[in-house]
């Protein structure tokens, strides 16, 4: 690899100018930078620093980010003992702090490297340490045997300036435009975004896009607006928006497709997650693509690798999306019988799969649509039952407690399932469950594994998702009261789109793998990664 | 004649008024508040008392009655104006008792009491003629408009009693007692309000933007948020259309929905409504419009919900505060039994 040529790297003032001029030319025609001018830039801001560092002279304390086993007595003259603080050699902990190590890069990329290659031979087959791969860094801390503990993602820390600050650095480093939050935000939620629809990320981009590949552009604008919305929908897009990428990637000289390949999908994620943030069911398709990536032995020639990829990835949508749903619905058509009168809510395209299966199979039954605003997506769900054929009626979430008494079984989706046998699901579906449980009503929820998540919750404000606010504004015979509530001071609009069911307000749990109770999702996520 | 023109006069004035009510029902005419319907069906009532030909009470009550039939028969969802009928009745009946010369007390006596005790009836059929009692009538009535003119002031006025600073409190909808509360007690405290919307009418809304005008923090959410939110909430202010005889509410849709929500929470459920929305109905049938989109699906669209007495925690009405079980004294002391059914 491209080792520094000058250890102390000080230039000249003009080359430095001339320099810093060039990349930012090229970074404002949208090139791609090269790896010199990314490796300039990024000794330009460290030298900088350290610049301020040795004026300032403030202690700081440096988390390596080695193992144990790297030798540590080798300190560079540059900087003086006094900056560095022990070090304490934690290589699980996340939140890296901002500092490089000061030995000398080339070194230290190195060791790193044969230690990586080491590992990954040693650790085919074994489990690997669960890490968001959305938000690590391409120069990620190597994997641990144990389990680490996970890096608080990006998204659910908008009130901390340090992070956003680092959010900032990483996106500009990847030529990808930050997307700023709209509107006034209520306080209980001031730790997440808030984006608008009508400023779009691609505002920012020049076109043609050259750092960010067009279907990925394409696709999160998708996003953004909700042209695509709904968990499975937006994985499916994805993983075929990536089969296209794939394809027309070529491996540039002195590269491994494996490594470098893996390093093109990151900024990708990230425009991805500025435009919507990142679903569960998104976050394991990624995981699931980069293990693949990085295993692709180095031997492969480019088209065979780029081959085998494809079928991964039709084969992953294959099995845990289309043969998943087939299996729920053979189980849950079971649960459905003559007379029933089954309550869905939202549309979910896993229970309207069900439904429909069930009408094909000649069971007799009637349907009522929950609805709720402001994204009144039962009207779609609605559409698509009526088609089939299939009785329905339509209520808003508020007639709810009127319209249950009738009600024999309660179907629903869901988007995620958390390791303590919470549901994350649509906002409302923990109403429609507690109302449910009220009425003596079984609940069911119909979820493939591949959405099962590792993550815990127990409300549904530490991790949710702010929607649009101008969404609740309505107009009845042309005037709306909300229409200048950004005037007002005091006047907030809060649009939800998560929020988590507590277990014991479900019955069942209907996945391709059988049907469990709630509180069984982490024995299945255990013999998911024994599988792997 | 005086008299024929002021009949018709008479009339035509409750004509106009059913017609208004009507018009109200079916949501064409400005939406007016309960208090303005009580107030106004009681002037009406005084206005017959003063008016229309009666010789005894026994025939005034039957005007009455009469007319409140009608009354409520236009619009049944609006129960305010049963309820101001037969305070009217009672208030014939008190005065008659005490122009007779018994007193209150006896009329007033435990019901149990009253059960094992009257054989036949104290009172005759009211065919006495007092010549007083027009005038004792028409000023009791007065009273009663002097008391409904005060109720929201009244509750207001306890608002201090039940909200402390940095609350987080949570409304549904638009309920004009809930909204004067709640500006009454931030003249004085800082507090976070959480307004659910309530579609399809969203009427929420108005309260949210009525509400920050006054300075204070609120936040509108949609219907399906009420139970995500409802762990940060502190206590739950609603206002009902009706307080039916066993504590139960009849309340605007999603009401139920809230009131499951703050059980589930441990969250107190704080119900404000003047007196003269008790009403002594106690089962509940349920009002809904039909409306017909796709050929092969229906629509529902509930006004109201039915809130059982036990998921309510406390009632704030004009004469003070009140447990869901004492809402049927409350009826004894305000309605006379045989009124129940106009």
């Amino acid at each position: 690899n491209i080792t520094d040529s000058d250890p102390d790297g000080r230039l000249t003032v003009t080359d430095k100018d001339v320099k810093l001029q060039e990349i930012a030319l090229a970074k404002n025609e949208g090139k791609e930078l090269t790896k010199e001018e990314k490796q300039r830039l990024r000794k330009e801001k460290k030298q900088h620093k350290k610049n301020k560092k040795d004026d300032k002279g403030p202690p700081e304390k440096e988390k390596e980010k080695e193992k144990a086993s790297v030798p540590a007595p080798s300190k560079p003259a540059t900087q003086s003992p006094a900056h560095k603080a022990p070090a304490p050699v934690h290589a699980s902990e996340s939140a890296a702090a901002a500092e490089k190590p000061a030995k000398s890069k080339a070194e230290l990329r190195a060791e790193r490297r044969a230690r990586q290659d080491s590992e990954r031979t040693s650790k085919q087959g074994k489990k690997e340490g669960g890490q968001q791969s959305a938000s690590s860094k391409p120069k990620a801390t190597p994997n641990e045997l144990q389990p680490v503990v996970k890096r608080l993602p990006e998204h659910v820390q908008v009130d901390d300036p340090a992070a956003l600050k680092k959010l900032a650095k990483k996106l500009e480093r990847q030529q990808v435009p930050l997307r700023s939050d709209y509107g006034y935000k209520v306080s209980l939620f001031s730790h997440l975004h808030q984006y608008s629809r009508k400023s779009p990320p691609t505002l920012q981009i020049s076109i043609p896009a050259t750092v960010i590949h067009p279907s990925i552009v394409r696709l999160g604008l998708q996003y953004s607006q909700g042209i695509i919305a709904g968990s499975n929908a937006r994985s499916v897009a994805l993983l075929h928006t990536f089969k296209q990428v794939i394809q027309d990637y070529s491996t540039p000289p002195n590269e491994e497709l494996s490594r470098d390949l893996v390093n093109k999908l990151s900024p990708y994620i990230s425009f991805l997650s500025q435009c919507r943030p990142l679903s569960a069911s998104m976050g394991n398709a990624i995981k699931y693509i980069k293990k693949e990536i990085s295993n692709i032995p180095s031997q492969c020639k480019e088209e065979e690798a780029k081959g085998k990829l494809q079928a991964c990835i039709d084969s992953y949508i294959n099995e845990k999306i289309i043969l998943a749903s087939e299996a729920i619905s053979k189980y849950a058509i079971e649960k459905i019988s003559d007379g029933d009168v089954i309550l869905v809510y939202g549309c979910s395209s896993l229970v309207n799969h069900i439904l429909c299966k069930a009408f094909e199979k000649q069971r007799k039954f009637r349907v009522i649509v929950v609805d709720s605003r402001p994204r009144l997506e039962g009207r779609e769900a609605l559409r698509r039952l009526v088609k089939k054929g299939i009785r329905c009626t339509y209520v808003l979430i508020s007639a709810l407690s009127y319209i249950l008494p009738e009600v024999s079984k309660v179907f629903l989706g869901a988007h995620a399932l958390l390791a303590n046998g919470y549901v994350m699901s649509r906002v409302g579906t923990s109403q429609i469950a507690l109302v449910a449980k009220a009425y003596n009503v079984p609940v069911l929820v119909c979820c493939e594994t591949y959405k099962f998540c590792e993550r815990v919750q127990t409300d549904s404000f530490v991790s949710n998702e702010l929607d649009d606010p101008d969404d609740l504004i309505v107009t009845r015979n042309g005037k709306s009261h909300l229409e200048n509530w950004q005037t007002v001071k005091s006047l907030g609009l809060l649009n939800l789109v998560y929020d988590v069911t507590p277990p014991d307000f479900v019955d069942l749990v209907i996945t391709d793998l059988g049907m469990i109770p709630c509180t069984s999702v982490p024995v299945v996520l255990r013999v998911k990664n024994v599988d792997q | 004649m005086p008299g024929a023109d002021k009949e018709t006069e008479l009339s035509e004035r409750i004509e106009a008024f059913l017609s208004e009510l009507k018009r109200c029902g079916s949501g064409a005419g400005s939406l007016r508040g309960s208090a303005e319907t009580a107030r106004e069906t009681t002037s009406l009532l005084r206005r017959i008392t003063a008016q229309a030909r009666w010789s005894n009470a026994g025939d005034l009550m039957e005007i009455i009655r009469k007319e409140g039939r009608r009354m409520t028969a236009g619009q049944p969802s609006e129960t305010t104006v049963g309820n101001m009928v037969r305070r009217v009745l009672k208030i014939i009946r008190e005065e008659y008792a005490r122009s007779r010369g018994s007193t209150e007390e006896a009329d007033q006596q435990e019901s149990l009491h009253k059960l094992l005790t009257s054989g036949g009836s104290s009172e005759d059929n009211f065919r006495q003629h007092f010549t007083h009692l027009k005038a004792n009538v028409i000023e009791a009535i007065n009273e009663l408009l002097t008391e409904l003119e005060g109720t929201t002031d009244n509750i207001s006025m306890q608002a201090l009693e039940h909200i402390h600073s940095n609350e987080v409190i949570m409304t549904i909808g638009r309920s004009r007692t809930v909204e004067a509360f709640l500006k009454d007690a931030a003249r004085k405290r800082k507090f976070h309000v959480i307004v659910a919307e309530c579609a399809p009418f969203c009427q929420g809304h108005e309260m949210a933007t009525s509400l920050s005008k006054e300075d204070i923090e609120t936040t509108v959410i949609p219907d399906a948020a009420i139970f995500a939110v409802m762990s940060r909430v502190n206590k739950v202010i609603i206002g009902t259309q009706t307080v039916l005889a066993n504590g139960g509410l009849r309340a605007v849709n999603g009401t139920h929905t809230l009131a499951l929500a703050a059980k589930h929470h441990s969250t107190p459920l704080i119900v404000c409504a003047p007196m003269f929305k008790l009403s002594p109905q106690v089962s509940d049938t349920p009002f809904t419009r039909f409306s017909e989109i796709l050929s092969k699906v229906n629509a529902h669209c509930p006004v109201f919900d039915y809130v059982p007495p036990e998921l309510i925690t406390l009632f704030i009405s004009n004469i003070g505060g009140n447990a869901p079980s004492y809402i049927y004294r409350l009826m004894s002391e305000l309605y006379h039994p045989e009124d129940h059914e106009l």
